[in-house]
């Protein structure tokens, strides 16, 4: 419902949605709330294809759109997802991730990072990915996934699970920004001018060519400006857990056990998820040399902290996946055993 | 001298259609061209063409276009025609396109009632893949995935997505026609502008048919697939307005 909310007041006016659980109550916020706006625009689809291919039209005619769904149906979506990349389109999508693969069940869970941070769909491009961990942030990163996706014309993921989904804090909508972006991306009629084509098809090869580095250029400077995490408790720490979301809000509540154990132990959370914040994970292995990447899957993030830690620092694993959310204190517990156990530390799988 | 033939202002000029000889694509983008110019719609036409042959419809038609991933276009038609429903929205789509991969996008377009004009081009092959077997592919036809000749033990029936969406109430005008003779094409381009009327005038969810040759994937010559349309297609998809809500009306009016 935060979501839909803070869509809303970032000037989403189109949303398109099939009922999924753990997402449904956004679904519902914006059947009963769309209408309640100037020109919004609510179409509960026949599927989570359909509802991406709604959100590419509504995107393309010049409004900002958005979809959601919980992991089944993000796979249904990735046909929209690449296309929408391919053809330079904003959009946001939420998904609400629950345990998988398959049909899995509808517990909390962290199984889509690749799918998120790797397109999820065919071809080469990339999605900006906001992994909230408070009802704050979901509508903060909310909202500036709207601006994120505007600014450099690709969708944007919110990446969350069904614990986020179901939460309730105090929470303050900050103002939203005017919209920046240009009429001449918008589909609307050529009237008396020169006809428009949004399209992905680039059948000569040296032209797709040219079209994917374009794209690849454009994540690059995303790379470079966009990146964002928070680093929590970093000082003095011996030991730095790597965790977004869900994971990283039990880490927090982990810490402060172990430091009444005497384990001084920080969080390195990235909020981002793509781009990674590559560069601000390899400084810190400059003062810390021991990591532990946790996450609600068995080992996805892992790979991205590997590559930016190159080998430099011990990294471990810990992982719940399946729609397992461990309480802090057993985390904690998890965190004192593997650190402590200097036979396995630093050994994956 | 009096100019009596030229090229609608709403085709693009310099190009040579990609088409193969004797392809009914290429009637079908002129009338759709020559009833955008006739109505005076270009400057407020947006159209979405398929994956398909026709994906390149971009280059010929010149109105703004989108293309829409394969069978999805009624769900983008229906995103653009929602946002903007003053502007006049088509989707143009093959047969593998509409009543295959995107039967669900077609149907559920149709039942919401969206107003928008969805051109279904039925040549009962997938062609640009090389002449595969299509829903719509005739009992006994040979395609290169149904060689000893469709059969309905393995492939079932050619499916009527005309005859379908008119059980709808949402669906306000289906016609089918072709464009394999002068007085069919003639037939054709009244259809199409009907259509648009239609959707100019609020009426709702209207689909024209349109049987179209394939001489390359029928492995026939151009004259022949034009009689073949005749002399088969037409059997199992016979032409004819199927449903018009406002025809009784109109009449009553008069």
């Amino acid at each position: 419902m935060l979501i839909g909310e803070a869509a809303i007041r970032a000037g989403c006016r189109f949303y398109a949605g099939y009922p999924i659980t753990p997402q449904n109550e956004l679904t519902e916020y914006m059947s009963e709330n769309m209408r309640k706006v100037k020109d919004g625009i609510f179409i509960q689809s026949e599927s989570e294809i359909a509802a991406i291919h709604m959100v590419t039209g509504a995107s393309a005619a010049g409004v900002r759109a958005m979809t959601s769904s919980s992991s089944p149906g993000i796979s249904l979506k990735q046909d929209g997802i690449s296309s929408l990349a391919a053809c330079e389109l904003p959009a946001v999508i939420v998904n609400m991730m629950r345990g998988g693969p398959g049909l899995g069940n509808i517990a909390p869970a962290q199984g889509d990072y690749f799918q998120a941070t790797r397109g999820g769909g065919h071809g080469d491009y990339r999605t900006i990915v906001l992994a909230p961990a408070s009802c704050q942030e979901l509508a903060d990163l909310t909202m500036d996934a709207f601006d994120l996706a505007d600014e450099y014309r690709n969708p944007a993921i919110i990446l969350a699970d069904g614990m986020m989904g179901q939460m309730m804090e105090p929470t303050v909508f900050k103002k939203a920004k005017p919209r920046n972006y240009s009429e001449s991306f918008m589909l609307r009629g050529a009237g008396k001018g020169k006809s428009k084509i949004i399209k992905g098809l680039v059948l000569p090869p040296l032209e797709m060519e040219e079209h994917n580095w374009k794209l690849a250029r454009k994540y690059q400077v995303i790379s470079d400006k966009e990146t964002r995490h928070e680093a929590f408790n970093l000082d003095n720490a011996e030991l730095v857990v790597v965790a977004y979301g869900t994971a990283a809000r039990i880490t927090k509540g982990a810490i402060k056990r172990l430091g009444e154990s005497g384990l001084r132990v920080g969080l390195f959370r990235p909020i981002t998820l793509w781009p990674f914040p590559v560069k601000a994970l390899r400084e810190l292995s400059h003062k810390v040399k021991n990591f532990l990447v946790f996450e609600m899957s068995t080992g996805q993030m892992l790979e991205d902290v590997r590559l930016a830690l190159q080998g430099y620092a011990n990294i471990d694993f810990h992982g719940r996946p399946g729609g397992v959310v461990p309480t802090p204190a057993e985390f904690a517990i998890a965190v004192e055993r593997e650190f402590r156990d200097k036979d396995t530390y630093g050994r994956q799988f | 001298m009096k100019k009596v033939f030229s090229r609608p202002k709403s085709l693009k000029e310099n190009f040579i259609y990609h088409y193969c000889p004797g392809c009914g694509h290429s009637i079908a983008h002129r009338l759709v061209a020559e009833v955008i110019d006739e109505l005076g719609i270009r400057g407020i036409t947006i159209g979405v063409p398929p994956a398909g042959c026709a994906v390149l419809a971009y280059y010929y038609i010149d109105v703004d276009m989108i293309e829409a991933q394969h069978g999805r276009g009624p769900a983008l038609a229906t995103g653009i025609k929602r946002v903007l429903p003053d502007r006049i929205v088509f989707s143009y789509q093959g047969d593998g396109d509409l009543a295959a991969i995107g039967t669900a996008e077609s149907l559920h377009a149709a039942n919401r009632g969206e107003n928008i004009t969805v051109f279904f081009i039925n040549n009962a092959v997938y062609g640009m893949t090389g002449g595969q077997m299509a829903p719509t592919t005739i009992l006994g036809q040979k395609t290169t995935t149904s060689a000893p000749g469709r059969d309905i033990t393995l492939d079932g029936y050619p499916i009527k997505m005309s005859e379908i969406l008119c059980l709808l109430p949402g669906v306000k005008y289906v016609e089918r026609c072709a464009v394999n003779s002068p007085a069919n094409i003639v037939k054709t381009k009244k259809a199409i502008k009907k259509a648009f009327q239609y959707q100019i005038d609020g009426v709702g969810f209207s689909m024209i048919e349109i049987l179209s040759q394939c001489p390359t994937n029928w492995k026939m010559s151009s004259i022949d697939s034009c009689k073949w349309i005749d002399e088969v297609m037409v059997k199992e998809y016979p032409l004819g307005v199927l449903k018009d809500v406002t025809a009784p009306e109109k009449k009553k009016g008069k």
